[in-house]
C-alpha cells in the first residue's frame, strides 16, 4: 500500500479513536438541520429543491471545517510526532496530501450522512436531482477549500486554538469577498475591475453555480486551485520550519 | 555506513553545528557525548534527514540523504529526542502503522511485531493506548518503531533517557548487541553509558568535535590516569616523591607519574618502595582515569555560555 494511504488511514483512524469524530458528526447534522428547517425556512418555501440546505454551507462549514482540520499539523509539532513522521520513507508531499485527504474523506462522511434531507425533498416533490447531485459535489469541494487552508494555518502553528482562529478568519475572508455589504462598500472607492477581482475570489460566487446544478469548470477550477494553493504553502511552511 | 562531512547547520546566527564530519561502520556503536545544546540531536535530526544541512553532506549506506532521502530513511531506524508516539493510538496498532510505512505486509508485519514486542518488553502492554503509559513504556514503543525493519543503521537520541536503572541496563544491552550486526549511534550525557555500550565514543560542544576515541583511549586524557593510589602504615610523602609528584590526604596517598613512559612501571616501583621500607598497605590501587572529569575539562557548561 502507498505510504500516502498509510497516512490517511491513520489520520482517519484518529479521528473515531476519540470521541473527536462523533461529537462533530451529531453537532454537524443538528447544525444543518437547523439552519435548513428553521432559519432556512425550508418547509415555507414551498420548493422542491435544497436552496435552504446548501445556501448555509459557506457559513456551517466557516466554523466547523476549521475544528476538523486545525489538528493536522499542530497537534503533530506539539507531540513531535512530527519527527517521526517525517523521517519515515515518506515525502513531505505525500504527508500533506494523506493528510488532507483523511480530513476530506471524514468530510464527506458527514455530508453523506445528510442524505435524509434529499429523501425528505424527493418524497415531498419533484426536485431536480441533477442539482442536487451538483450541489453536493460543490459542497464538498466548497469544504475541500476551506479544509486546505485550514491545513496551512495548522503548520503554522503548535497551538490549535490559534490554527483554528486563522482558519476562521481566512475563510471568512473568502466569504465576504463577494457578500454583497462588502462589494457595495469596494464599488464606492475601487474600480470595478478591482471589486470583479476581489469578487471573484469568493467561494460564495463559485457556490452559487453548484447550487443551480450548474458544473462549470471555471467554478470547479476556483476550488481546485485553492486547494492546490493552500497545500503547496502547507509544504512550504514545512519545509521552512525544518530549514531553520 | 554513516558518513557525515562537514556538516554546518545554522539557526538564525546560531551556528548549532560547525563543520562536523565522522563516520561510523557496521560493527560500531559510536556514543555521541556533549553538553545540553551541543548540537547533539541537530546533527542526528540530519543523519535522519528531518532537518536539510546548512552546508556539508550526510551519507547513509551509499544514499545521499540530501539527495535520494527515501533510500536512505528506509535503512535507518530513529528514536527522536522526544520519544514521540500517536498518544490515541495502541501500542499494537501504531507499531502496525510503523511496519506498514516500512512496507512490511502480512506475515512478515506480524512476525516484525511481535519481534519488537518481545526485545522491547512490551507484550504486557500491546492494546493499551499509548497515553496512558508510563514515560518507560511509551519510550520503548517508540524505540520499538525504530527496530521494527531490522534496520541497518540506528540513529537512537538518548535511548535511555526516562528509564529506570533496569531498563536502562536492558537498553544498553540491547544497544550493544544490535552494535555487532549494524551501524549504531546514539547519544547520551551519562558517561557510564560510554562504557557500557559504545566501541567508540566522539565528544561534541557548540557545534564541534572536542574529542573522541575508544572509551579508555578517552579515559587517559584524564589528568588522573595512570596515577596510583597508596594507603601504607609508615608511607610518608617525601619517600614516594622520588617516584613522582604526590598528593596526600589522611594518609592516603596518590601518586602521579612524570610522564607516559613512565605510567606503566609506577606501580612496580611502588610495590618494590613498599617492600623495601616494609610499610603495611591497606590498599593499593591504580587510577584508569575519569570519563567524567575529561568531560568536564574539554567541554564548557551551557550555563556558562554567552
Amino acid at each position: 500500500m502507498n505510504a500516502l494511504w498509510i497516512i490517511a488511514k491513520r489520520e482517519l483512524a484518529g479521528y473515531f479513536n476519540s470521541p473527536v469524530a462523533y461529537v462533530f458528526l451529531v453537532i454537524f447534522l443538528l447544525v444543518a438541520g437547523f439552519l435548513t428547517f428553521t432559519a432556512g425556512a425550508f418547509f415555507e418555501r414551498g420548493e422542491a429543491g435544497l436552496g435552504a440546505f446548501f445556501g448555509w454551507h459557506p457559513w456551517l462549514y466557516l466554523v466547523l471545517v476549521p475544528a476538523v482540520g486545525m489538528r493536522l499539523w499542530s497537534e503533530e509539532r506539539r507531540a513531535g510526532t512530527i519527527e517521526l513522521l517525517l523521517t519515515l520513507p515518506v515525502t513531505t508531499w505525500q504527508a500533506i496530501l494523506g493528510k488532507f485527504l483523511a480530513s476530506w474523506l471524514f468530510l464527506a462522511l458527514a455530508l453523506a450522512l445528510t442524505f435524509p434531507v434529499v429523501l425528505t425533498v424527493n418524497v415531498l416533490g419533484e426536485p431536480d436531482n441533477g442539482a442536487i447531485v451538483a450541489g453536493y459535489v460543490g459542497s464538498l469541494f466548497l469544504a475541500g477549500a476551506y479544509l486546505a487552508l485550514t491545513c496551512m494555518t495548522s503548520a503554522l502553528t503548535r497551538n490549535q486554538v490559534v490554527a483554528f482562529i486563522l482558519a476562521v478568519v481566512l475563510c471568512l475572508f473568502l466569504i465576504l469577498a463577494g457578500f454583497n455589504p462588502v462589494t457595495d462598500l469596494l464599488v464606492r472607492w475601487a474600480s470595478p475591475a478591482v471589486v470583479d477581482t476581489v469578487a471573484a475570489f469568493s467561494v460564495v460566487t463559485h457556490f452559487d453555480g453548484f447550487q443551480k446544478g450548474v458544473l462549470d469548470t471555471r467554478d470547479l477550477l476556483f476550488f481546485v486551485s485553492v486547494i492546490g494553493f493552500a497545500l503547496f504553502a502547507t509544504g512550504v511552511i514545512i519545509r521552512s520550519h525544518r530549514a531553520g | 555506513m554513516i558518513r557525515i562531512e562537514n556538516l554546518v547547520k545554522t539557526f538564525g546566527t546560531k551556528r548549532a553545528v560547525d563543520g562536523v564530519s565522522f563516520t561510523v561502520e557496521r560493527g560500531e556503536v559510536v556514543g555521541f557525548l556533549g553538553p545540553n545544546g551541543s548540537g547533539k540531536s541537530t546533527t542526528m535530526r540530519m543523519i535522519t534527514g528531518f532537518y536539510p544541512p546548512t552546508s556539508g553532506s550526510v551519507t547513509v549506506g551509499g544514499h545521499d540523504v540530501a539527495e535520494s532521502p527515501l533510500d536512505a530513511k528506509r535503512l535507518i531506524g530513529y528514536l527522536p529526542e522526544s520519544a514521540a508516539a500517536y498518544p490515541e493510538m495502541t501500542v499494537e496498532s501504531f507499531l502496525t502503522f510503523a511496519a506498514a510505512m516500512r512496507g512490511l505486509k502480512g506475515e512478515a508485519q506480524k512476525k516484525a511485531i511481535a519481534r519488537v514486542v518481545e526485545r522491547c518488553f512490551l507484550s504486557s502492554v500491546r492494546r493499551q493506548s499509548i497515553d496512558t503509559l508510563s514515560k518507560g513504556y511509551k519510550h520503548r514503543t517508540c524505540l520499538a518503531q525504530a527496530l521494527i525493519h531490522d534496520p541497518e543503521v540506528l540513529v537512537l537520541d538518548e535511548p535511555t533517557d526516562g528509564l529506570d536503572p533496569n531498563q536502562k541496563h536492558e537498553v544498553r544491552n540491547l544497544i550493544r548487541e544490535l552494535g555487532r550486526s549494524k551501524a549504531v549511534i546514539f547519544s547520551t550525557h551519562i558517561l557510564e553509558e560510554v562504557d557500557a555500550a559504545c566501541t567508540r565514543a566522539i565528544i561534541i560542544d557548540r557545534g564541534r568535535i572536542v574529542a573522541q576515541g575508544t572509551p579508555a583511549e578517552l579515559r587517559a586524557m584524564s589528568a588522573t590516569a595512570g596515577a596510583v593510589t597508596l594507603e601504607a602504615q609508615g608511607a610518608t610523602a617525601e619517600k614516594l616523591s622520588a617516584l613522582g609528584r604526590v598528593e596526600s590526604l589522611d594518609g592516603v596517598f596518590r601518586i602521579y607519574p612524570r610522564d607516559a613512559s613512565q605510567a606503566a612501571v609506577l606501580a612496580a616501583a611502588i610495590i618494590e618502595l613498599v617492600s623495601r621500607e616494609g610499610w603495611k598497605v591497606r590498599g593499593m590501587f591504580s587510577e584508569r582515569g575519569e570519563l567524567d572529569e575529561v568531560f568536564r575539562r574539554i567541554t564548557l557548561p551551557d550555563t556558562v555560555k554567552q
